[in-house]
């Protein structure tokens, strides 16, 4: 690829480097990716750009996908498991309109996903590439404001703060009550923080087929897992790491062992539990599987989240 | 206090001219002593006097603008502290030594419970079993006299004594062999500083702690150390036995010290 190729123009709209960044930006963003894998869960600082949707709408996510997009790529948003929501279909949009790449909801057509809260049930494989967008990237933040100490303790592998939360969590509730952005040690040696996605998702990142990429534009983070990397779950011998359970299959398709969420039917307390992952669950019913719900349309219905 | 340490011992700590200055201003100059095991010594001097400067040097807070400290290792081997590796430092102040901070906010985190400060130190070495942690916790606590039914509250919902007993047992939990301690009592009420005082010399003698600490209050000096180094200007004026240096000074400055505190 060169700069001249990528460069796309849009009538009456400007003109558009391909995938909204300069190749410069592009560059220097491939350039703190690379360095992320080859330190598999290491926080690398990069110089990141302002983008034209607000901070929180998943910034440092879209910088990175911008940078490893190319015109061949299929791209997959996901926003709470879901690509319909705004987040996700604008994000969506946005590459459709500054790549002109194609885009799927289907995760095995994808090659690059990006999330903000799940990782696709179907296992993912080794010619993809998972993207997270991440709103706070440092894990020992919750308890040490400097940032200064905290690199310090990277650097030094001293993570002792981690378990006093995981120690907070069981004083006080009994159990680890940490369900989203559940700390991981990466390879053995760097602590991070898969947030925001729930911990039900944190054994699909040990020994992932595919690269798996995180990006934090507020705090200006990237940070990566290579494929096939030791990921675990930091827990205490006598309260072990636990996934959330469901005490039931999904209520559409039928579906086991997947993530769900609570779903409102109607303003009178109906609800019921589904899948969170829409590709999942919308593949499942066309091949005929159905849940208690039978054939309900997901459509239109609101997430009680 | 009494009971000297044994004079054919090697010395755990060893400071030789140790000198900081600020610029043209002189934090403190020339520092030489021996710290034994099982040895209190406390410095003390007025506000400026270069005291806390000297705690800070020694405990590597703060690089020396010239002069050595060193420090016998567990494993025996005496090391010059500002040669440590950072990995090393910091593991020596984590498990051998401790820090008493005068602001329990300084050496607390004071946004997780009892438990959890007193049993970081074990997390930070490795202990990953949340029951013995707790159990290690709640013996730590019921030996500095706060009661086990506080163990899961912050160190905020805590008096001013009680955070310095937490400080104390989150610092000692490791079984450290030197604690620095900066003013430990100060700012407490009197009665609340006797107890403090009571349980400091209980614990220190029941563990053989070498300690140092800095202190501006004789009294604290006298209850708690053998030795005592006098500071003026950011240099030793007098050094000697506490009892000594306290009955009979020998410093014109120390001499002033000494009967300005007879008279409170
Ligand atoms: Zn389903």
């Amino acid at each position: 690829m060169n700069a001249q190729a990528d460069t796309a123009t849009q009538a009456g709209e400007g003109e558009y480097n391909f995938a909204y960044l300069d190749e410069q930006t592009k560059r220097m963003i491939r350039r703190a990716i690379l360095k992320a894998i080859a330190v598999p869960g290491y926080q690398v600082p990069f110089a990141s750009r302002e983008m034209p949707m607000p901070y929180g709408w998943g910034t440092g996510g879209v910088q990175v996908t911008a940078s490893i997009l190319g015109r061949d790529d299929v791209l997959k948003v996901i926003d709470q498991g879901s690509d319909d929501t705004t987040n996700a279909v604008s994000i969506r949009a946005f590459f459709e309109k500054t790549a002109q790449v194609a885009t799927t909801t289907r995760t095995d057509e994808a090659t690059i996903i990006q999330t903000r809260h799940r990782i696709p049930e179907k296992a993912l494989k080794e010619d993809q590439i998972i993207v997270y967008q991440v709103p706070i990237p440092e894990p020992l933040r919750f308890l040490e404001p400097r940032e200064t100490e905290t690199r310090k303790m990277h650097a030094l592998a001293e993570y002792g703060l981690m378990h006093v939360k995981l120690y907070e969590d069981i004083a006080r509730h009994g159990h680890i009550a940490t369900t989203y952005a559940y700390p991981v040690k990466v390879d053995g040696r760097y602590v991070m923080d898969p947030s925001p996605t729930p911990k039900f998702d944190n054994p699909k990142m040990h020994e992932m087929d595919a690269l798996q990429l995180f990006g934090a534009g507020r705090e200006k983070r990237i940070y990566a897992i290579p494929p096939h990397t030791a990921v675990e779950s930091l827990d205490f011998e006598d309260y072990p790491f636990e996934i959330q359970k469901f005490d039931r299959p999904c209520a559409i398709c039928g579906a086991e062992n997947v993530y769900l969420d609570e779903v409102v039917l109607d303003d009178r307390g109906g609800r019921m539990f589904v899948c969170s992952d829409t590709d999942h669950c919308e593949e499942r019913r066309a091949a005929g599987h159905t849940g208690e719900a039978g054939g309900i349309p997901l459509k239109g219905e609101e997430t009680a989240r | 206090m009494s009971a000297k340490p044994l004079p054919d011992e090697e010395p755990l700590l060893r400071a030789s001219a140790l000198t900081r200055l600020y610029g043209e201003r002189i934090g403190c100059r020339d520092v030489t002593f021996e710290l034994y095991p099982g040895e209190v010594l406390a410095i003390v001097g007025e506000s400026g006097s270069g005291k806390t400067t000297l705690l800070d040097c020694l405990s590597t807070r703060l690089a020396p603008t010239a002069g050595i400290v060193e420090y016998r290792m567990r494993d025996g081997t005496m090391r010059d502290l500002f040669r440590l590796t950072e990995a090393e430092r910091r593991l020596l102040m984590r498990t051998d030594w401790g820090f008493v901070h005068q602001h329990a906010a300084d050496g607390l985190r004071m946004s997780v419970s009892a438990g959890a400060n007193v049993g970081e130190r074990l997390m930070a070495v490795g202990e990953r079993h949340y029951g013995d942690i707790r159990g290690t916790a709640l013996d730590w606590l019921s030996r500095v006299e706060i009661d086990e039914s506080r163990i899961d509250d912050t160190p905020r919902a805590f008096s001013g004594g009680m955070r310095q007993r937490l400080q104390i047992a989150r610092n000692l939990v490791t079984n450290p062999r030197l604690v620095f301690m900066d003013e430990p009592t100060g700012g407490l009420d009197v009665s609340v500083q006797a107890r403090l005082l009571d349980l400091l010399r209980g614990l220190v003698s029941d563990l053989g702690l070498s300690v140092i600490i800095v202190t501006h209050d004789l009294a604290v000096a006298r209850l708690l150390s053998h030795r005592m180094m006098v500071m003026r200007h950011g240099k030793v004026i007098e050094t000697g036995l506490t009892d000594r240096v306290l009955d009979d000074p020998q410093a014109p400055y120390t001499q002033l010290l000494v009967s300005s505190i007879l008279q409170v």
